[in-house]
């Protein structure tokens, strides 16, 4: 067990709370820069897929797991980066210029719409920003003189600094372009939350009106997290383009809106790692259903089909989620590791909640 | 002048008239209590002051400003912080973080430079969280600094709300029925409190409070409100004395 004293007030502002705990994080770094030596070209793709997923997963989780806003639009915003994205390439702009261009426009975007839809409330809002999804689909069509509509387009090479990126020709470099931005969106995430920004969206999640009573402007907060939200999705959309390489109207269906909404529940509302835990599941789970059903199949010698058995095995794993570990896999995790760390005093109710008493009458 | 001036306020709900013709004024530097039946509508002129409902008719003016004029959270800008009566705390945030979130009102950073953390964010969160401490030390919350919200007490909770509301280096603190559901000795904390919020840092304080024993300890002045409207105003002695008063507690004259 290891106590930490505190003698400086930098030490909680500092992201870490010692040597040792940085100390890991840096290991991890070191290791995911490292993968392309590391792993075969199926499993960098995979890994590759899953720090999109994550990218993605921190968009949802500043609008969700920190200002408690539910968002079942996020597909709309991934499509908006990516056709952004792709559009400013073929005409011209350079992959350094266009990647934060499209997430900017995505975020801007993402302003105007919140200004109306963030008057509603909880399963209202969730139900405004479902029928963004589905408009996503077909604004692409109709505008398919930009967007190719249903024919779909291809993405381009990338090229920065003269060094081509690409899925398939160059998938380590690929790879380190997805892990740049990821640790640039992780970073720029950990700051927020330890400014007063971050506070006042953890503040509107959880109660309004005080938030109000403290001075903070409950309508912008929640405009400027709805905004800086759309423009992380928005980058993960360009990268989900460029790796996929080829997309049309269907590719950012209503599907992964549920899909990303999911992933962070799964993965613990209200925390960064929850973003990264949720798209290991998201993004290795289907890879391990097609494994175990070769293997199941080799074993009993027949072969298996179920059409829908992905979602089914999903959405099996959410109720579990919501019913056992409301805190998600990363709320698992401080729970076994505090065991290890209080060992033989951890209790079993340690982290129980606690009955919490009335609010005040909610004034809307 | 008065800090705070309420002037023929009126909020009605409908056929209901939640609060009629009410005027008082708050002086600088007083305890001023608000006590009444349930319903009388206390906590709706808390409300009223937090811009949380507009009033039909009349004014409210805080420090010179026309407090009708600003949005709800405008009002916290001009010096004014509250409790509310069921506490709302922010459940999922440690008590640190929820005592930070009152320096709010003073941030001078901006979306970009707390993205990037710059050495003026940093230098602000150092300041903003030496504040706190001092309300940590003055309120001795020390216990409980990294706590979460949602395992404390009810009598810790009510205490960190009112540090809350003091860590925005208020003018003038509105507290919601401070005592409601604290124990007798920690009534009797409250009491040494409000007297030391008072004396010590200089803020004016407007409070709902049920229990009179706490009321006349620390207040200067007592407005007794019954159905909306001002029954009796004046010292503890004398409002507690009024006969208007008596009636509207005990029901018939004596």
């Amino acid at each position: 067990m290891r106590i930490i004293f505190k003698t400086d007030y930098m030490q909680d502002i500092r992201p870490w709370k010692d040597g040792y705990q940085l100390s890991l994080y840096l290991i991890l770094l070191a290791l995911a820069v490292a993968a392309p030596f590391l792993l075969d070209a199926f499993y960098l793709g995979e890994l590759n897929n899953v720090l999109i997923w994550a990218i993605a997963g921190m968009g949802l989780m500043i609008l969700t797991g920190h200002t408690g806003q539910a968002s079942l639009g996020h597909a709309a915003f991934l499509a908006l980066g990516c056709y952004s994205n792709i559009i400013l390439m073929e005409s011209g702009v350079p992959f350094m210029l266009a990647f934060p261009i499209a997430g900017i426009i995505t975020g801007l975007v993402g302003v105007l719409i919140a200004i109306p839809a963030l008057r509603l409330h909880g399963v209202y809002l969730a139900i405004a920003t479902l029928a963004l999804s589905i408009l996503a689909d077909d604004i692409i069509v109709l505008t398919a003189e930009w967007t190719g509509g249903v024919g779909g387009k291809y993405a381009p090479p990338v090229n920065v600094f003269g060094y081509n990126i690409d899925r398939w020709g160059t998938p380590d470099a690929f790879y380190w372009l997805t892990l740049g931005v990821a640790v640039i969106v992780t970073l720029g995430y950990i700051n927020l939350l330890r400014a007063p920004l971050g506070r006042s969206f953890i503040a509107v999640r959880d109660s309004e009106v005080s938030a109000q009573a403290m001075g903070v402007d409950v309508a912008r907060t929640k405009a400027i997290s709805f905004g800086l939200s759309c423009m992380v999705t928005g980058w993960a959309g360009a990268l989900m383009g460029l790796f996929a390489g080829a997309f049309n109207n269907e590719t950012f269906s209503i599907i992964i809106s549920i899909e990303l909404l999911m992933m962070i529940v799964i993965g613990g509302l209200g925390s960064i790692h929850g973003a990264f835990l949720g798209a290991m599941v998201i993004g290795f789970l289907p890879q391990f259903l097609s494994l175990s059903k070769e293997w199941i199949g080799a074993l009993t010698g027949t072969t298996i089909s179920l059409p829908g058995m992905e979602f089914g095995v999903f959405g099996m794993i959410l109720i579990a989620f919501i019913l056992f570990e409301p805190m998600g896999m990363y709320g698992r995790w401080l729970k076994i590791r505090t065991y290890f760390e209080l060992f033989p005093f951890y209790r079993k109710d340690m982290f129980k909640r606690q009955k919490s008493y009335l609010k005040t009458e909610r004034l809307r | 002048m008065s800090l705070l001036n309420l002037e023929n306020v009126t909020l009605r709900f409908g056929g209901l008239t939640a609060v009629d013709r009410l005027s008082f004024s708050v002086e600088k530097g007083e305890v001023f209590a608000i006590v009444g039946p349930n319903g009388a509508g206390k906590s709706t002129v808390f409300n009223l002051i937090s811009r949380f409902y507009d009033p039909a008719e009349g004014s409210i003016t805080f420090d010179g400003h026309d407090l009708l004029k600003s949005k709800p959270s405008g009002v916290a800008a001009y010096g004014v912080a509250r409790t509310f009566q069921n506490i709302e705390l922010f459940e999922h945030a440690t008590v640190l973080q929820n005592l930070l979130v009152g320096r709010h009102r003073h941030r001078r950073s901006n979306l970009v430079s707390e993205i990037f953390f710059t050495p003026a964010v940093r230098k602000q969160e150092i300041q903003n969280r030496h504040y706190v401490e001092e309300i940590i030390d003055f309120l001795d919350l020390q216990p409980y600094r990294d706590k979460m919200i949602a395992g404390l007490p009810y009598g810790v909770r009510k205490v960190v709300e009112v540090g809350r509301a003091l860590a925005t280096d208020p003018k003038l603190l509105l507290l919601d029925e401070p005592a409601s559901g604290l124990s007798v000795e920690e009534t009797t904390d409250m009491r040494w409190w409000i007297d030391d919020i008072r004396r010590q840092m200089g803020i004016t304080v407007l409070m709902v409070e049920h229990d009179m024993g706490l009321v006349s300890g620390v207040s200067d002045r007592v407005l007794a409100m019954a159905d909306g409207a001002e029954l009796a105003l004046g010292t503890p002695q004398q409002v507690q004395s009024h006969p208007a008063v008596i009636e509207a507690y005990l029901g018939a004259s004596a």
